[in-house]
């Protein structure tokens, strides 16, 4: 009698799990078809790609396609490249920096204000990059910075609200007896932040750099507002100007989405976990 | 025992030079630009000329504009759109995520994979997917006998279009968000039920599906702040076409501002808006508060 039960809850639980494999199986077929047929269609000629219905393969595989791309409609993807690089490097070293150091004054300095700062931080949170558009485009503007890539890095370089939050939440769980065995030592706040916190806060610090990375690589509003000449465009810019009003490329387009992917996609596959962490952290706690 | 002045001072000097560069960010380039923005939406300013004072002017001319209702509706149908079926589709991933089966690793790398990936890459190749003529999804539904539909050239069409590919895009962010609820959700609880005889489905509506509530608000209200955010898309996609039928709060601000120099009236947008997303964040925080927890 027992046994029989725990046959059947056994089957049962097989067929779950057979219905489960299926459910996963579409889904990633879901999610990697529109992604496959990006690169497909970035092989295919002009002609074949206009062409309905259309074929799953390319009858002949472009390669070129991926060398015109590259210098299409007057743009240089290298130039791009170094544009967008110089813009989100620096940015995200100087965003990590700054909300690090922020991060340790906050968790562990007790100042006057204090409280009444990071309840501004906290507040900063929900204040959306749109909104302070006009503003900080006028500051720009009269500081005599036009069509150039300092409006989108100066920003950048003191960071913005959220890393300062997760790296002070994660500094106030560093026990305070590993700080107070340093003082004693006659290490003074900035060796304990070099020798204590950063090192013992790799995960958080990894996640906020993945984070941030990839928010300024993927900026596009402020990019468009700010520059003009395509000497200056970042990847981003580049990519949305092969949309033509009427006709667009796409087989030269969807090449040159792939460019735009790649240094996403390197990051990805090293630091896939810091990707997923910073959704858990960021998104629950935040 | 009480520290020395000299110590208090070296403290509160210590903590304003750390903090130093991340304050001068917040007050600079997020807190003064919020002001002027407060500041410019009581003026009427096409940055040529002096900027003229006036008032409520543009705030009440908002309210009977009728792109800007439109934008707002928008908004709401994408919302409208979005959340069920983000929270099925994930919700259903996140319970399948937690069984015990092998390799969900690699599953999970992959569903992850449109979130990393740059939304501009994503909305040109959807403009290309969603293609009336050429494109694969009308390719997919003719093999059915339907269409040709016209996903971002029908008015009635194009914005839920564009939130299909949200959902499309973010079911691997949401999936991660409701699992973390679930993993969160102490062991105890599901064997207690268990010695009662529940059954599975019971299971996951009783108890799994309270339990994760707060993971679901946050779904929500993220997706209610990011579809006042929605720019890229429009911009790269439709330009807020056909008609305004797909045009939003933010690519509203961005074509007064700059392209008709409306500076002033674009800032009562953004003011709006930033008003409508402190009230959702505020709401979500005074919800979650009252939430019951999982310890007793």
């Amino acid at each position: 009698m027992d046994n029989a039960v725990n046959t059947r809850s056994r089957n049962k639980k097989k067929a779950v799990l057979v219905i489960a494999y299926i459910i996963l199986v579409l889904f990633v077929l879901f999610d990697l078809i529109p992604l496959i047929w990006m690169i497909l269609c970035s092989f295919k000629s002009r002609t074949e790609i206009m062409t309905f219905p259309p074929a799953i393969f390319p009858s002949e595989w472009r390669f070129d396609n991926y060398v015109k791309a590259w210098n299409a409609y007057g743009l240089s993807f290298t130039r791009m490249f170094i544009n967008t690089f110089t813009i989100v490097i620096p940015g995200t070293f100087f965003t990590v920096l700054s909300a690090t150091l922020a991060a340790y004054s906050f968790a562990r300095i007790k100042f006057w204000g204090r409280d009444f700062l990071f309840a501004l931080f906290l507040l900063s949170l929900m204040i959306p990059d749109s909104v302070v558009l006009i503003p900080r485009f006028i500051f720009f503007k009269n500081l005599g910075f036009q069509d150039s890539l300092w409006p989108i890095i100066i920003p950048m370089l003191f960071g913005y609200g959220l890393p300062v939050f997760l790296g002070r939440q994660f500094f106030m769980t560093i026990p305070q007896d590993l700080e107070d065995s340093a003082t004693i030592d006659g290490c003074g706040r900035l060796r304990a932040w070099a020798n204590i916190f950063v090192p013992l806060s790799k995960p958080i610090i990894a996640t906020i750099t993945v984070f941030t990375f990839q928010s300024y690589y993927n900026d596009f509003l402020y990019p468009l507002v700010y520059i003009n000449s395509t000497s200056k465009f970042t990847i981003q810019l580049g990519l949305s100007a092969f949309r033509g009003e009427h006709t667009t490329r796409f087989d030269l387009l969807m090449a040159a989405s792939v460019f735009c992917l790649i240094p996403i996609l390197i990051i990805y596959m090293f630091a896939q976990r810091y990707f997923v962490e910073g959704i858990v952290t960021t998104g629950l706690k935040g | 025992m009480k520290a020395s002045k000299k110590t208090v001072l070296k403290r509160n000097i210590d903590g304003y030079a750390f903090a130093a560069p991340a304050l001068i960010g917040l007050f600079v380039f997020t807190l003064y630009p919020l002001v002027c923005s407060i500041f410019y939406s009581f003026t009427d300013w096409n940055i040529l000329s002096d900027a003229k004072f006036i008032g409520f002017d543009n705030y009440t001319k908002l309210i009977s504009d009728e792109v800007f209702l439109i934008s707002l509706k928008n908004t709401l149908k994408w919302v409208v759109i979005y959340v069920p079926l983000s929270l099925i589709i994930s919700f259903g991933l996140a319970l399948i995520a937690e069984l015990p089966i092998k390799g969900v690793n690699a599953f999970r790398a992959i569903f992850y994979l449109p979130v990393v990936c740059p939304l501009i890459v994503i909305a040109l190749l959807f403009t290309w997917l969603y293609n009336t003529e050429f494109g694969l999804i009308n390719y997919g539904l003719s093999l059915f006998g339907i269409g040709p539909v016209g996903w971002l050239t029908n008015p009635n069409l194009a914005i839920f279009s564009i939130a299909l590919m949200s959902v499309w895009k973010m079911a691997g962010y949401n999936m991660v968000v409701l699992l973390a609820g679930l993993q969160a959700v102490p062991r105890s609880v599901y064997e207690a039920s268990e010695l009662d005889g529940i059954k599975s489905y019971q299971k996951i509506w009783f108890i799994k599906l309270p339990l994760i509530m707060p993971a679901i608000y946050f779904v929500v209200v993220y997706a209610i702040i990011n579809a006042f955010q929605v720019f890229t898309e429009i911009f790269t996609m439709t330009r807020g076409g056909p008609g305004n039928s797909t045009n939003t709060l933010v690519y509203y601000l961005y074509t007064k501002a700059f392209t008709h120099n409306e500076m002033g009236y674009a800032s009562a947008i953004a003011i709006i808006m930033a008003i409508i997303i402190m009230i959702v964040t505020v709401l979500q925080k005074y919800v979650l508060g009252s939430k019951v927890q999982y310890e007793t």
